[in-house]
């Protein structure tokens, strides 16, 4: 067992924090290095995408999660997740694609340029965090696996392995495994629509969906898949696991809008996790697209936003 | 009632009851000012107020089938449990309008009006409000005991309000409401059993 696990002992383990950030943070100046490969911490590059405010804590992001893979309550993923094997990883690229394959994660990160994009994601539960990803635009990796002129969707999966996610065994069946997700080709083509491997320089944490998920900061923050082991093209709208679990409150889009509700809750406002307030944090104004208005508004022009939600 | 038929009976007073039910609200005034919330302090503390308060609800209920059914009189704690009870429920709302929405009353007078889940939950409140301003001796004998008890059976549709409230806010279908749910509908139907 300790043998299996050591190829993962990776820098932030062995060396000081403060002195790796450094170090990382050198690296950086020297025009963006990278480091490829999965077992090392990333030096990021830059991105214009980024926002500039104030970033949500590691402990938030990496203790306040979502992923019922690994449980319902919100402290299961970080208290679960750790048995998850992440490393071998292989990913199906399948469907309308020129190169399909099992890639494995290693060989699609090669040659691939790790950004560092600072994004708002927003839940549909109305709570929202600043994250500072590290990944790599998606539409990168689908143009090297050439979609065919007929795609129009792309379908993701995550994995199902109930011997490692608790959330997936069991009597009660929360959601249908496995999760599945699903965008369209122009949505998954923006330049926003990312894969992310990392989180403030360092490899995913597993509850955050290690070690590649997709992150779409117009949606709301289910439609992120996570653990991706499966990406297909395919020239029809893919089925999405929280639109089969109860679709008239979460649409195939699912974009941020603060005009429409959720059936049972008003997606009017938000809380910022961590905001300086503490205990009496405000709430704010939820933002059309989540703030990302200008680059992916129009994607939907002509379409009714209720009717699509 | 079958007193004669009681093989547990406490003797121990009912101040100690209404101090274990304000311990839970110690532990978490303990923990806001030297604990950890988590990522979102003020949901923590409403989920919790809120099952807290569904908690002693149920306790409450129990009370009678555990007298009638195992001989457990457990009567005289029901008031500090009921009230407790209802301490918890409004913990629970006021954490709702002052740390969830601000008080901002046009968003909470919406959230009234067209979520179900908030408008059953105040519900809930507002038909335990006249049990909570009636649970003192004195109250008993201006009702009559008899008027008093009618009130009283208020609380059926108040905790069924309470577990609906919080089954209907969930994604999904997770465990934990849904057995609050199925303890308050199998203590409601035992009532029916026994007397319908």
């Amino acid at each position: 067992m300790l043998l299996r696990h050591a190829p993962d002992l990776c820098e932030r383990e062995v060396t000081p924090r403060d002195l790796y950030l450094n170090r990382r943070h050198l690296l950086a100046g020297f025009g963006g290095m990278m480091l490829a490969g999965t077992g090392v911490a990333h030096a990021a590059v830059k991105s214009p995408f980024s926002t500039d405010e104030a970033l949500t804590s590691l402990k938030d992001i990496t203790s306040y999660n979502n992923f019922y893979e690994f449980g319902t309550d919100k402290s299961d993923p970080a208290r679960n997740a750790g048995r998850l094997t992440v490393k071998p990883w292989k990913v199906k690229i399948d469907g309308m694609v020129g190169k399909p394959g099992d890639y494995d994660l290693d060989d699609i990160l090669k040659g691939v340029t790790i950004e560092e994009r600072i994004y708002r994601m927003r839940c549909v539960e109305g709570w929202s965090m600043v994250i500072p990803w590290n990944g790599f635009p998606l539409a990168s990796l689908l143009k090297r696996v050439e979609p065919q002129s007929g795609a129009k969707f792309v379908a993701f999966e995550t994995l199902v392995r109930p011997s490692e996610m608790s959330g997936q065994g069991g009597f009660f069946k929360i959601l249908d495994w496995p999760y599945v997700e699903g965008l369209r080709l122009d949505e998954a083509m923006n330049p926003l629509t990312l894969l992310a491997t990392g989180l403030y320089g360092e490899n995913l944490p597993n509850q955050n969906g290690a070690p590649l998920r997709l992150v779409v900061p117009w949606k709301y923050g289910f439609k992120g898949i996570k653990s991706i082991v499966r990406i297909s093209l395919t020239d029809k709208q893919p089925p999405t696991s929280w639109n089969i679990q109860a679709p008239q409150e979460y649409g195939f889009y699912s974009n941020v809008n603060p005009e429409v509700d959720h059936p049972r809750w008003s997606q009017a406002t938000e809380r910022r996790i961590g905001d300086g307030g503490g205990l009496f944090a405000k709430r704010r104004p939820t933002l059309p697209f989540n703030g990302y208005a200008e680059q992916v508004a129009g994607l939907y022009t002509g379409m009714d936003l209720r009717k699509f939600y | 009632m079958a007193l004669a038929n009681l093989r547990i009976q406490p003797r121990f007073p009912t101040w100690p009851v209404y101090l274990a039910g304000l311990l839970p609200a110690l532990w978490y005034l303990y923990q806001i000012f030297y604990g950890d919330l988590g990522a979102d302090p003020a949901k923590t503390l409403e989920h919790a107020m809120g099952e807290w308060a569904l908690r002693f609800l149920i306790l409450g209920l129990a009370i009678t089938p555990l007298r009638r059914e195992f001989g457990i009189g457990l009567l005289k704690y029901r008031r500090a449990i009921g009230l407790a009870a209802f301490f918890y429920v409004v913990l629970h709302l006021l954490v709702y309008l002052l740390l969830d929405q601000g008080l901002d009353w046009s968003a909470i007078w919406a959230d009234i009006v067209k979520r179900p889940y908030i408008t059953i939950g105040m519900a809930g409140f507002l038909l335990l409000l006249p049990l909570a301003a009636t649970s003192f001796n004195a109250a008993i004998r201006w009702l009559g005991g008899r008027n008093w008890n009618r009130l009283h059976k208020l609380v059926y549709p108040a905790v069924l309000a309470g577990a609906v409230h919080y089954v209907m806010l969930v994604k999904s279908w997770p465990l934990e409401p849904l057995v609050y749910l199925g303890i308050v509908l199998a203590l409601l139907a035992w009532r029916v059993w026994r007397r319908a």
